[in-house]
């Protein structure tokens, strides 16, 4: 895997092309056979997702344009920026539940646009921002990721699997309380595991930690972390807290008016981008080997 | 992704056990309160002499005429109209996201009313005869209930129409309802201004929704289409379960939200649609069942669906039986007991608050 990105930065002024090494990482500056565009970066070497060229319109707004970036499996790709950027729409471009007005979505090498919804949901797990609750047990909720690959009955071997989610994400416990009576952070990692069961190669997670106390903003983005290094699943999730995101994500796409403005790994973050991503005026600070971002 | 070290959860098991133990129970309650429907009324029947009948005994001929063309008949059309209604009420209330979604507060019943009195009005039914229940009769009664069916019908294409130009968002299939319901019972109300005596008790009496109106024939057509909806309702029990959980994540589960919903919306409008044509106005069947299962089994469509079609049924079916007998010998048409019925439980939702 490689850390060098597209960037759409011709009309800011801003070049990023860090090439550091963190842990784990191999630079292996291969270009990614056949996909063409006139970004100047490569999409990574294995990327399990890519998204080509995407525009999005919202009733004839543009809200996304140009957008080319790519994840691979075992990596966490943060997608950040400010409020109504359009975050939550690029997430939502990736499985097709916004429908790209130009560009391609890539599973590998094959066309998001020519697979059916259950196709995609075989291989894209998605958790919403907010999420409904029911008089559904948290079992049922998971077994409901299992959708994508049931029939017209459920059997033994999708009842295992969420068992085996719901023990792994620390969930086994309460299986049987119902999701409209457990805390706000229970319910998204009851969202996730239920993103989990699909087995999914990639998840797409929009905002994750949003209205969870600074304890299960953590004990959230472990669980994914965990998932992403023992399962070897690719994730994107949109996030708003910058120290969270250096802290657990691998790559960063930092995003200014419905185009990137920046992509990089976690050295490549810079206080200049933060500024004219966010325009506030920050420092970087290193705690602990892990950058910081302090607003001046 | 390696889940390979799961099994099921004996808890697990036993909760769902007790699910489907509790449909079963309703299904044997269903056929208990059956043979009481049809032992109890005017001539009352003993049980025993039922079962004889049934199984083709030598029964006395009155019995026998009794037992197959009034009271079976009638048990029956309570059993197939409620459980139409109920399963109807819960695939709109999952599909609009809104818990008070039934085919009566979405306007249904009243374009169903709105057309019988077009029907009645323009097609010269409702002269002057003899019924069992009153000196007035309804002299065409399949155009009268096609009118009502059309209606009925042409208000679910309405509001689908209206949700697809502003895509379809439950709110507006629901405000869409709510306004085109308002509008037919205006003209409901113009027309029996209007019309004269003979003609305005024919209108007023086919809204006092009965099962008694069902013989062999019309009791076929409605359960026909009952179980061909429940059959497609409960196929789409785990697309209702994603809807639950959000537009987003249905999607995200491969869930084509607006077919769904579409789909959906006339499976549950042609259940209701033929049933009020059949029947009449029937209110709040739709509307409590759901409620009351969601209360015991939660909000599982694997369980909520079939809980509520027998749920639907037993509850049609005693509300008949005691409209039938509570002020013998007259008799009740079953709308106005689930009426009184409903309004109290409708009450009981609002201030509970109970969210779906």
């Amino acid at each position: 895997m490689k850390e060098e990105y597209p960037e759409h930065e011709e009309h800011h002024g801003h070049h990023v092309h860090e090439h550091s090494h963190i842990e784990g990482y191999t630079h292996t500056h291969e270009h990614s056979h056949d996909v063409p565009h006139e970004h100047h970066g490569n999409t990574p070497g294995k990327a399990i997702l890519t998204v080509e060229d995407v525009d999005f319109e919202y009733r004839s707004d543009p809200v996304l344009q140009d957008i080319t970036v790519g994840v691979a499996r075992g990596e966490i790709l943060a997608i950040l920026g400010p409020n109504g950027v359009g975050k939550s729409t690029l997430l939502k471009c990736m499985n097709l539940i916004l429908k790209p007005k130009a560009g391609a979505i890539l599973l590998e090498e094959m066309d998001l646009t020519k697979m059916s919804g259950t196709e995609i949901a075989r291989n894209v797990g998605y958790v919403a921002q907010r999420n409904e609750s029911a008089r559904m047990t948290v079992f049922d909720t998971v077994l409901l990721g299992r959708k994508p690959h049931l029939g017209w009955k459920v059997t033994e071997k999708d009842y295992e699997i969420v068992d085996a989610a719901l023990r792994r994400l620390g969930l086994a416990d309460m299986q049987l309380r119902y999701i409209d009576e457990i805390s706000g952070g229970e319910l998204q990692r009851v969202c996730i595991c239920r993103a989990i069961v699909q087995e999914p190669s990639v998840l797409l997670l929009d905002e994750p930690t949003s209205a969870l106390d600074l304890c299960r903003q953590m004990a959230i983005l472990r669980v994914i972390r965990d998932v992403v290094d023992h399962h070897n699943v690719a994730t994107i999730m949109t996030m708003h807290d910058l120290n969270l995101a250096l802290r657990f994500a691998d790559r960063f796409l930092f995003m200014k008016d419905g185009k990137i403005y920046a992509a990089c790994d976690r050295s490549g973050v810079t206080a200049d981008m933060i500024e004219a991503v966010y325009g506030i005026a920050v420092d970087i600070v290193m705690h602990k080997g892990m950058p910081m971002v302090v607003p001046r | 992704m390696h889940l390979e070290n799961g099994s099921t959860p004996e808890h697990y098991r036993a909760y769902v056990g007790r699910k489907i133990a509790l449909i079963l129970g309703g299904v044997v309650l269903a056929v208990i309160m059956f043979f009481v429907s049809v032992s109890v009324g005017a001539v009352s029947i003993p049980i025993p002499d039922i079962i004889a009948t049934l199984l083709g005994g030598q029964g006395t001929g009155l019995y026998e005429r009794i037992i197959w063309n009034i009271r079976i008949p009638q048990a029956l059309t309570a059993v197939v109209a409620g459980a139409g209604f109920a399963i109807a009420g819960v695939a709109m209330q999952s599909i609009l996201r809104n818990p008070l979604a039934s085919p009566f507060t979405l306007g249904l019943s009243n374009a169903a009313a709105f057309g019988a009195a077009i029907g009645i009005l323009m097609f010269g039914a409702g002269t002057t005869g003899s019924s069992i229940a009153d000196a007035v009769v309804v002299n065409n009664p399949y155009l009268t209930t096609i009118c009502a069916f059309l209606f009925s019908m042409l208000t679910t294409v309405i509001i689908l129409l209206i949700a697809k130009m502003r895509s379809a968002t439950p709110e507006t299939m629901v405000l869409a309802g709510v306004a085109i319901s308002s509008l037919f019972s205006a003209g409901l109300m113009a027309i029996q201004y209007f019309v004269d005596d003979t003609k305005l008790a024919s209108i007023v009496f086919w809204q006092f929704g009965d099962v008694s109106r069902s013989s062999w024939m019309e009791l076929g057509i409605i359960t026909a289409v009952v179980v061909a909806a429940f059959a497609y309702i409960l196929f789409k029990r785990w697309d209702y379960n994603a809807i639950d959980a959000g537009d987003e994540t249905a999607r995200g589960l491969g869930v084509n939200v607006e077919r769904t919903r579409l789909f959906g919306m006339i499976a549950a409008s042609v259940i209701s649609a033929v049933v009020v044509a059949f029947l009449g106005v029937i209110g709040f069947v739709g509307l409590v069942c759901p409620h009351m299962v969601r209360r015991v089994i939660g909000d599982d469509h694997r369980f909520l669906i079939p809980g509520s079609f027998v749920c639907g049924a037993v509850l049609l079916l005693i509300s008949d039986t005691v409209a039938r007998t509570m002020i013998a010998p007259h008799v009740l048409p079953v709308a106005v007991l689930t009426a009184f019925l409903g309004a109290p439980v409708f009450l009981y939702l609002i201030i509970r608050g109970r969210r779906m």
